[in-house]
C-alpha cells in the first residue's frame, strides 16, 4: 500500500490543468510531499503541481475551527436558506455527484465559473446539434485546422505537440504537411502553428467583434452562395473563397475554438455559423468542429448534472425539481437579480479563482492556497483532485474520462467527504 | 432475514414451471427452499391470486454512456414535460424519452425491472458509461462493449492477425470495458465514413482497410465464442434502415458459418421493397430465418408511436437519416479511432406510411418467430420508443383484440402492406416470461438471474393478473430486489443499488504489449488509464462487480 512517505517518481501522471488532460507526464515527490514535473510538462502543468503541500484550518468568521466545526456552521447556514446558490463548481466527477445530492435536498440553483463560454456551445447544441470529433481522431485525421479567435496555446499549451505536429499517425499522413489557418483575432501568437519544417500558417487577423460577419460570410461561401463585397471584417473575401474552397478540397478538416475567448454579445450565433457550415461541409467530404473547454472541470460539471439531472449547469432545484435556464440561472443574473440568498463557492484546482463579491453568507470551499479577497462565513480547505486526492475527469471532447491520482499524502479532506458529511448533518 | 411469499401463481420458465401455485423463501437475498427447523420468517406476504415471476431484465437498452448523455442535452424541452419532484425517498430528474439516471432506475424498477443492459459501451467512453449506471439506483445493469470499427481492431485484421491474437484482444476489451458481451455496430462502417463513404454492404470493403462487414463478423463471432463469453456477438447489422436491408440480414445470418450471433433491434433489419413506395415488411423472411437457424437470437426494436430520440453508434446511418430529424437538431460524433455515435432526436407518427409499417413489421416479427427463448422484447429505448412503453407493448403481444383495434388505426395503406391481422397468436404469460426473464437471463449469461431456483438472487416480481395487460404489467403490487421490498403498488418505497454485472474471459496477457504501444504511438491517451476499474464502479458504497462463469476457451485456434 503507497504511504507515499518517500521521495518517488511518478510517471504517466494525468494533469487537469487543462482540458487536454495529458497523461504522459512525469512528476517527482519529495519526502515533504512538494512535487515537481519532470517530464512533459508546460507552464500551466508546472505551476499546478509546484503547489505546496499546504493545510491551513478551516475558518468560522475568518477564526480559525477544526472541520466538524466548519460543518456544523455550513450546516446552519444552508438550513437558514431559501434559494441557495452553488457556484464555481471546479472539482471532479465525485465532487460534482456529491454537489448534486446537496442542491436536490436545499433547492439549490447549480452555476459553473466557466459557464458563459460553455453555454454558448450548449445552446448551440440545444438549438440544431452539431458534428464534432475528439482528440484522437484530430491527431491521426486533421489536413486543414482552422482555428477560430483564439491562438489555443495560452488555454491548451500542449495542443499542437500532441494533436497536430505529432510524428506518427495513423492513416499514413504525413503530419508536417497540414494547414493551419487562423480566423480572427488580432495580434495572436501563431507560432505554435508553424508547421516542423518552418512553413507559417495562414493568418486572417480580425477583431473579435467581427467574427459574427466573417464566420456567416464563410458559412455562406461554403454552401455556395456568392457574396457582393470585397472584404469582411477586415479579411479579404477572396481570402476567405480560397478557405472555403481548401475546406470542400480536404478529406478531414477541423474547425476549433474555445468558447470562452469568444467574449462578444451572441457568440454562439458565431459557433453555429461554424458548426453549420461542417454539417454542410459533410455532404461531399469529411469535417468536424473541436469546441475546446474543460477548465476547472466545466465538463465534469456539465456530464453529471446532464445525467442526475436532465440538464447541464444553470440548472435549479428550487421548485423541488430541476429546471434549467441558460440566461437566467447564471450566477450574474441571480446575484444582480437578488434571487440568491447563499453562496456556495467551490474552486479546488485552482486557487486564483474567487468568488463574485457579495454582501450573502457564503460558505467557501477552496483550493488550500485561496486568498480570498473577502472573508465568507465559512472557509473550507479541500484536497485539490489529482495532486491530495483520486478522482475521475472529463477532457475537453467530452468523451474521454481519466482517472486523477492521489500524488501525495495530504490531511485535506475531498470535497465529496466533506459535502457528504454536511449532507448527512442536513 | 427470511422472507416467505406465499401461494402466489408462479412462472418461472428456468424450471419449467407454468402457473403452479407455489411458496417462495427467499433469505438474506438468495432464493432458498425453506426455512431451517425453528428458523423464524421476517416477513410473510400472501399472494393468493397474484401473479409471481422473476424480475424482468432487459436485455438491450440505452442507459448509459456519452451518446444517452447527447441525448439529454439536446432535449431540454422533452425533459420539460415530465419534470419528476424529489421525494422523501428518491430524488429529482425528469422522465420521458431519455429519463435521467436516477428516474431510469426509479421507472423501471416500478414496472417489475431489476436489471437493464447498456448495448453500446465504447471502450475510450467506458468509465462514464459507468458512473451514469452508477448513478442509477435499484436495477442491476451491465453493458456489452463496441468493437468492429476500431481501428486497433481493423489494423490486427488487415495485418491478418492470428484469430488467437484478436482473441486476446476481444478479451482484454472485455475487461477494459467492465463488459459482459461484444457488441458490433454496422461492422467496420463507423470506421469507412470517416473515409468518406456513405454505404456499406456486407461485402464492400472498407476502402483504407480492405476489409469487409463480412470479415469482421466473422472474425468477432468467432472470437466471442472462442473465448466462451455466454453472451453470442450482439450484432447491428449494416444498412440499418435501409428498405431492401433484409437481403443484407439474411446474408449476415449465412455468413457467420453456424457461429451463435444475436441480432438486435432486427425489426430495423427487416425491410423488403415491394409496393409502390418500394418499402415493405420482410418480417415473414427474417422471422422463418430466425425459426431454422437455431445460432441466431433477435431482439425487435419495435417502434411504438410519439416523440422519441434515436441514439446510435452507427453515425454512418444517422448522419444519412439526419434530415428526418424532429425536431430539427442532431449530433454526429467520430469518436477516438474506436467508434461515434449520432444521436437524431425521432416522431414516429401512425398515419405515416413507413412508420406505420415499422411497427406493424415489429409486431410480425413477435408473433412469427417461434422460439420465445430467442426473440426478446425491446424498443432499443430509447430508438422505437422510451422503455416505459413496454406494459403497452406486452399487451400488443398478448391481446389480438387490441392488437387489431390498434392496427385499424395506423396508415391504411401500411395496414394493406401488413399480415399482422391476420395472425392469430397471442403471447401466454409463460411466453412472456421466458423473453423478458428466462431467456434474457440465459442470453446475457447470468446464471443467478431471470429464475427463481434455489440459489438465485431474489429478485422477484408480483403482479395482480388482469385481462388488461397493460395495466398489469405497468404497476407491480411488489417488487423485490436482492429480497428487499422496493417497490409496493407501482411505487418505491426502498432504494438499493444494484451490481454491474461482467465476465472476464481468460486470456494471454501478452497482447496488452502490443496494445500498449499501440496506445503511445497513434492515441492521446495511456493504455493503462483506458481500463475502467471494479474501485470506480464500487466508488460511493453504491455498486459492486459481479463476474459471472464463462465456459472457458471453446476449440482455440492452433
Ligand atoms: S497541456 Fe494542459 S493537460 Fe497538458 S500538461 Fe499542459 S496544462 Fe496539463
Ligand atoms: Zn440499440
Amino acid at each position: 500500500m503507497e504511504t507515499f512517505a518517500q521521495a518517488a517518481t511518478m510517471d504517466s501522471v494525468t494533469c487537469p490543468s487543462c482540458g487536454l488532460l495529458c497523461d504522459d507526464l512525469s512528476v517527482e515527490r519529495d519526502s515533504a510531499g512538494n512535487l515537481d514535473v519532470s517530464k512533459n510538462g508546460c507552464a500551466k502543468s508546472i505551476t499546478f503541481f509546484a503547489r505546496a503541500p499546504h493545510t491551513p484550518a478551516p475558518r468560522v468568521d475568518g477564526k480559525p475551527v477544526d472541520l466538524p466545526t466548519a460543518v456544523a456552521r455550513a450546516v446552519e447556514i444552508l438550513e437558514a436558506a431559501h434559494q441557495p446558490l452553488i457556484c464555481g463548481l471546479g472539482t471532479e466527477v465525485q465532487g460534482m455527484r456529491a454537489i448534486m445530492a446537496l442542491a436536490d435536498k436545499t433547492g439549490a440553483c447549480l452555476d459553473h465559473m466557466n459557464s458563459n463560454g460553455f453555454m454558448r456551445n450548449i445552446q448551440v447544441v440545444q438549438n440544431s446539434g452539431w458534428q464534432i470529433c475528439t482528440l484522437t481522431e484530430v491527431r491521426n485525421r486533421v489536413d486543414l485546422l482552422v482555428i477560430v479567435g483564439t491562438d489555443i496555446v495560452s488555454l491548451f499549451p500542449r495542443f499542437f505537440e500532441r494533436e497536430i505536429w505529432n510524428a506518427e499517425s495513423m492513416f499514413g499522413q504525413d503530419t508536417t504537411k497540414r494547414e493551419v489557418v487562423y480566423l480572427g483575432g488580432r495580434d495572436i501568437d501563431t507560432s505554435a502553428g508553424i508547421a516542423p519544417d518552418g512553413r507559417k500558417p495562414t493568418v486572417l487577423a480580425c477583431d473579435l467583434d467581427q467574427l459574427p460577419a466573417v464566420s456567416a460570410a464563410l458559412r455562406a461561401l461554403i454552401a455556395g452562395k456568392q457574396l457582393h463585397a470585397n472584404s469582411v471584417g477586415g479579411i479579404k473575401v477572396a481570402d476567405l473563397e480560397s478557405l472555403a474552397a481548401r475546406l470542400h478540397a480536404a478529406k478531414y478538416s477541423v474547425i476549433t475554438w474555445a468558447a470562452g475567448t469568444l467574449n462578444f454579445p451572441h457568440a454562439e450565433l458565431t459557433v453555429q455559423n461554424m458548426t453549420e457550415m461542417v454539417k454542410s461541409l459533410n455532404k461531399t467530404t469529411r469535417s468536424s468542429g473541436l469546441p475546446l473547454g474543460g477548465i476547472e472541470g466545466d465538463m465534469n460539471a456539465n456530464q453529471v448534472s446532464t445525467w442526475v439531472s436532465g440538464y447541464p449547469v444553470r440548472t435549479s432545484y428550487a421548485r423541488g425539481y430541476p429546471e434549467h435556464d441558460p440566461y437566467h440561472f447564471s450566477t450574474d443574473q441571480l446575484l444582480s437579480r437578488g434571487e440568491a440568498d447563499t453562496l456556495l463557492w467551490i474552486s479546488t484546482f485552482n486557487p486564483d479563482r474567487l468568488p463574485p463579491r457579495t454582501d450573502l453568507p457564503s460558505i467557501v470551499f477552496g483550493h488550500a492556497h485561496m486568498k480570498l479577497e473577502q472573508e465568507p462565513a465559512v472557509f473550507i480547505p479541500v484536497g485539490t483532485p489529482g495532486a491530495d486526492h483520486r478522482g475521475i475527469m472529463f477532457r475537453s471532447d467530452n468523451v474521454v474520462s481519466l482517472p486523477l491520482d492521489q500524488l501525495r499524502s495530504s490531511a485535506l479532506p475531498s470535497l465529496g467527504t466533506v459535502l457528504t458529511a454536511i449532507l448527512q448533518a442536513l | 432475514m427470511l422472507i416467505k411469499l406465499t401461494g402466489g401463481r408462479v412462472y418461472d420458465p428456468a424450471h419449467g414451471i407454468n402457473g403452479k401455485i407455489m411458496d417462495i423463501y427467499a433469505r438474506d437475498g438468495r432464493i432458498v427452499e425453506r426455512a431451517l427447523d425453528g428458523e423464524r420468517v421476517d416477513q410473510e406476504y400472501n399472494l393468493a391470486g397474484k401473479v409471481v415471476m422473476a424480475g424482468a431484465i432487459d436485455m438491450h437498452t440505452h442507459i448509459g454512456g456519452g451518446k444517452v448523455n447527447i441525448a439529454r442535452t439536446l432535449l431540454p424541452e422533452d425533459h420539460r414535460g415530465d419534470p419528476v419532484p424529489h421525494s422523501d425517498l428518491c430524488r429529482a430528474g425528469c422522465g420521458h424519452a431519455v429519463p435521467s439516471t436516477y428516474i431510469t432506475g426509479y421507472r423501471y424498477a416500478e414496472m417489475g425491472y431489476t436489471a437493464g443492459f447498456e448495448p453500446a459501451v465504447l471502450p475510450m467512453n467506458a468509465r462514464q458509461a459507468h458512473l451514469e449506471m452508477g448513478d442509477t439506483p435499484i436495477i442491476d445493469k451491465g453493458g456489452y462493449a463496441m468493437l468492429g470499427s476500431d481501428d486497433m481492431l481493423l489494423r490486427m485484421m488487415s495485418a491478418n492477425a492470428d484469430q488467437n491474437a484478436i482473441n486476446d484482444y476481444v478479451a482484454w476489451t472485455i475487461h477494459a470495458s467492465q463488459a459482459i458481451g461484444i457488441k458490433v455496430v454496422n461492422a467496420g462502417g463507423i470506421s469507412a465514413f470517416k473515409f468518406n463513404q456513405r454505404m456499406l454492404n456486407l461485402d464492400e470493403q472498407n476502402s483504407f482497410y480492405q476489409i469487409t462487414p463480412r470479415d469482421v463478423l466473422q472474425r468477432l463471432a468467432r472470437a466471442v465464442h472462442e473465448l466462451g463469453v455466454p453472451h453470442p456477438l450482439h450484432v447491428h447489422g449494416n444498412n440499418l434502415g435501409v428498405p431492401g436491408n433484409m437481403q443484407t440480414t439474411l446474408n449476415t445470418i449465412a455468413g457467420v458459418e453456424g457461429y451463435p450471433l444475436h441480432l438486435t433491434h432486427i425489426q430495423f433489419h427487416s425491410y423488403g421493397t415491394e409496393g409502390d413506395r418500394k418499402f415493405s415488411s420482410g418480417a415473414a423472411e427474417i422471422a422463418a430465418a430466425i425459426n431454422k437457424n437455431k445460432n441466431i437470437s433477435a431482439d425487435v426494436g419495435q417502434v411504438l408511436f410519439g416523440q422519441t430520440v434515436t441514439a446510435s453508434g452507427d453515425n454512418m446511418v444517422q448522419f444519412r437519416n439526419a434530415s428526418h430529424a424532429s425536431p430539427n437538431k442532431w449530433v454526429c460524433m467520430d469518436i477516438e479511432c474506436d467508434a461515434g455515435c449520432g444521436v437524431v432526436p425521432f416522431k414516429y407518427k401512425d398515419q405515416n406510411f413507413v412508420n406505420a409499417l415499422q411497427w406493424a413489421i415489429g409486431l410480425e416479427i413477435f408473433l412469427l418467430v417461434d422460439d420465445p427463448w430467442r426473440i426478446f422484447l425491446t424498443t432499443d429505448h430509447p430508438n422505437g420508443a422510451p422503455f416505459t412503453s413496454y406494459p403497452h407493448l406486452i399487451r400488443l403481444l398478448m391481446d389480438k383484440t387490441f392488437r387489431n383495434e390498434m392496427f385499424s388505426r395506423i396508415s391504411p395503406d401500411a395496414q394493406a402492406m401488413s399480415t399482422l391481422g391476420s395472425i392469430e397468436r397471442e403471447y401466454s404469460l409463460y411466453e412472456i416470461a421466458i423473453m423478458t426473464r428466462a431467456g434474457a437471463a440465459k442470453l446475457v449469461g447470468l446464471h443467478d438471474r431471470g429464475h427463481l431456483g434455489i440459489g438465485a438472487g431474489a429478485d422477484i416480481t408480483v403482479y395482480t393478473d388482469n385481462a388488461d395487460r397493460e395495466a398489469m404489467f405497468k404497476r407491480p403490487d411488489y417488487v423485490f430486489k436482492d429480497g428487499q421490498l422496493v417497490v409496493e403498488d407501482g411505487q418505491v418505497v426502498k432504494v438499493t443499488w444494484g451490481a454491474t454485472h461482467v465476465v472476464k474471459p481468460e486470456f494471454d496477457r501478452s497482447i496488452e504489449q502490443t496494445i500498449a504501444k499501440y496506445y503511445d504511438k497513434y492515441h492521446t491517451v495511456n493504455m493503462k488509464h483506458v481500463k475502467v476499474t471494479d474501485q470506480q464502479i464500487a466508488d460511493d458504497g453504491r455498486g459492486h462487480v459481479q463476474v459471472h462463469a464463462c465456459e472457458g476457451r471453446r476449440e482455440k485456434t492452433a
